[in-house]
């Protein structure tokens, strides 16, 4: 199981960077959201895994460590928004100078 | 336990949305609101700073959960000082963008601003790192809104790169979250100071991944080479008063860096060791070369003083990288110089904006109002540039002579030296193109003068300057005493740790 749960964090990764290096700003928003589950299943398995057992107090006598589903619960809440937030300013960004390139152009952006 | 300290972060989180929803269409009630909360703060902050001032650490556990379970802010000398800069940097910029009507050319400037200031104080005063991550992202997305204020397709380009950076950097700060959570199960700075002693240094793969992508994190915040990309068309796009409290942002990366890496992973731990010295310093020296070779060949006066904002994080980040107690007082002194001089160019650049309608470095009629706006220009340029006898000078001193006694000691004052000398001859030559030269064009059109209270805000700024040349002896005893705390974590642990919260103690059984 751990090798399958790191070889999907290393492919969504690998995946995600690979798309915002297409530097259009709808490949780029997918790679980050690529990212973010990346990130987001990183995080819950930093706190090692374990199938069956509960986070929370009971009679078990084996437990998972909840502190790492906190964190993942706050992280996608976070990494929701900002994804929506990006959507919107690109759109705007895009509807406005009719342009998706995210780097700025040689011909239309001085060098500085 | 007293409530202060939670405070700064409370009370713009409660402004905002009133701001929102019952200012909505009063731009004056908004403009009383936000003013009020921001004097407010600063009321607060300075009791938090002659409440730190001896060197005692203020504990708030929220919800009177006893860390490391529960979340904790901590005030000591650094953070609070932090504190009361930003709140004094924001009543300015907050007068500013009431006197140059910038807060009326979009909607909810003043709800985002006080957001934006609760998401930095919160940085500044906690104590965890997971929660330092929701602060910052509490600030990002404030920025997000500041940023595209008043539109403009130029405006909305440069906000998705910015956008689309600090996710990027959001996402590489979760991952060295989770590395550092996997390798020592704690996210509570000062519980994480004792843990990664326990690591085992032949072991030590782990932790010095999380270290460095961590450091990587701060980095990009605060705009180091080769992460300093996003910095140049981000700032000057922002209007103006948003990039005047963009100072501090980058600040805030210069703070956690300080705050990470003297508490958590200090130069003599032996699992991390060798990170610091090996790659900070020569990336902080190529961002100061960068920075001000950027001020000489920048084309607009915008884009200059943002290269002059990444130069002076690289003349900060030399002495911190030093990482000793005379490099972090030095560190320290420069911050509040420079966090004021970047937001000063700022706001001036766009006074010459509002007098000649462009920024370009090239000859044109006479800017409105150029008396004053080139006085003003003038003195925070020999600051930022590090003229005596302004701030910047004394800064610059003191970073020489904690680098004076290092191996590194000929890179550190060749590099600084030179920079130095570039940035004059850049500020020197903008100066005079902007404000000389124009004297030989006949206006073509009439311009009207900046408002009053755009010049005191501006003024105002200078004059913090000055009085942070004329008391430079205080606040350099002042931040050596912060350094000295630094260097000496054991209070700060102590008080977090050992100070009991609800259920402490176990209850008897009933």
């Amino acid at each position: 199981m751990e090798l399958l749960v790191a070889s999907a964090i290393g492919l969504l990764t690998a995946a995600g960077i690979y798309l915002v290096l297409r530097l259009r700003t709808f490949p780029v928003i997918l790679g980050i959201s690529l990212l973010t589950y990346a990130v987001n299943v990183f995080l819950f398995a930093s706190g090692r895994l374990t199938i069956g057992a509960p986070p929370i107090l009971t009679d078990a006598t084996n437990y998972t460590d909840p502190l790492p589903q906190a964190l993942v619960l706050t992280a996608i809440v976070i990494s929701f928004g900002m994804t929506a937030v990006v959507v919107m300013i690109a759109l705007g960004a895009y509807l406005g100078a009719d342009d998706d390139h995210v780097d700025d152009r040689s011909e239309t952006e001085d060098a500085s | 336990m007293t409530h202060w300290l939670i405070l700064p972060i409370i009370l713009p989180a409660f402004l905002a949305p009133f701001i929102v929803f019952a200012a909505r269409y009063h731009i004056g009630i908004q403009r009383v609101v936000s003013i009020a909360g921001v004097v407010a703060m600063i009321a607060t902050a300075a009791g938090l700073v002659w409440q730190a001032s001896d060197g005692t650490v203020t504990l708030y556990q929220l919800g009177d959960w006893a860390a490391p379970f529960g979340i904790v802010l901590v005030g000591d000398r650094l953070s609070t000082m932090m504190v009361l800069l930003t709140a004094v940097l924001a009543l300015f910029v907050l007068l500013y963008a009431v006197g140059s009507r910038w807060d009326e050319r979009g909607r909810h400037f003043h709800a985002l601003f006080q957001f934006q200031l609760m998401g930095i104080m919160g940085a500044f005063l906690t104590g965890d790192l997971f929660n330092l991550f929701v602060f910052f992202e509490v600030l990002l997305i404030a920025s997000y809104g500041l940023m595209i204020h008043a539109g403009g397709n130029a405006r909305l380009k440069a906000g998705v790169q910015y956008v689309l950076f600090n996710l990027l950097g959001s996402t590489l700060f979760l991952f060295a979250l989770g590395s550092i959570y996997a390798e020592t199960g704690t996210l509570n700075m000062a519980d994480l100071a004792q843990r990664v002693t326990l690591i085992d240094p032949a072991a030590s793969v782990g932790i010095r991944i999380a270290a460095v992508l961590l450091i990587l994190v701060f980095a990009i915040k605060a705009a180091i080479v080769p992460l300093h990309f996003w910095l140049p068309s981000s700032y000057a796009e922002a209007p103006a008063p948003v990039a005047a409290l963009f100072a501090i942002m980058t600040k805030v990366g210069a703070y956690a860096i300080i705050r990470v890496y003297t508490l958590i992973f200090p130069p003599d731990l032996e699992v991390t060791a060798g990170m610091q010295t090996m790659w900070l310093l020569p990336a902080a020296l190529i961002s100061l070369a960068i920075g001000m070779v950027g001020v000489l060949a920048a084309r607009k006066l915008d884009r200059l003083v943002a290269f002059s904002v990444i130069g002076s994080m690289g003349m900060v980040m030399v002495a911190i990288a030093l990482f000793t107690p005379a490099g972090i007082a030095a560190a320290l002194y420069y911050i509040v110089h420079s966090t004021l001089a970047g937001a000063a160019l700022f706001l001036i650049s766009d006074l010459v904006r509002a007098g000649r309608n462009n920024l370009d470095l090239t000859a044109q009629p006479p800017v409105a109002g150029a008396a004053m706006t080139a006085g003003l220009f003038f003195v925070a340029a020999i600051a930022m540039a590090g003229l005596p006898p302004l701030s910047g000078f004394i800064g610059k001193l003191l970073i020489l002579s904690a680098g004076f006694t290092t191996a590194q000691m000929a890179w550190i004052w060749t590099i600084i030296l030179s920079a130095s000398l570039i940035s004059v001859v850049g500020f020197a030559r903008a100066g005079s193109v902007i404000f000389w030269k124009a004297n030989s064009l006949e206006p073509t059109e009439a311009v009207a003068r900046p408002g009053n209270l755009s010049y005191v805000a501006v003024s105002g700024l200078v004059a913090l300057l000055i009085a942070h040349t004329v008391f430079a002896g205080q606040m350099h005893r002042y931040t050596t005493a912060m350094a000295v705390q630094l260097f000496a974590p054991d209070a700060y642990v102590a008080t977090v740790l050992d100070t009991p919260g609800k259920l402490s103690k176990p209850q008897e059984d009933h």
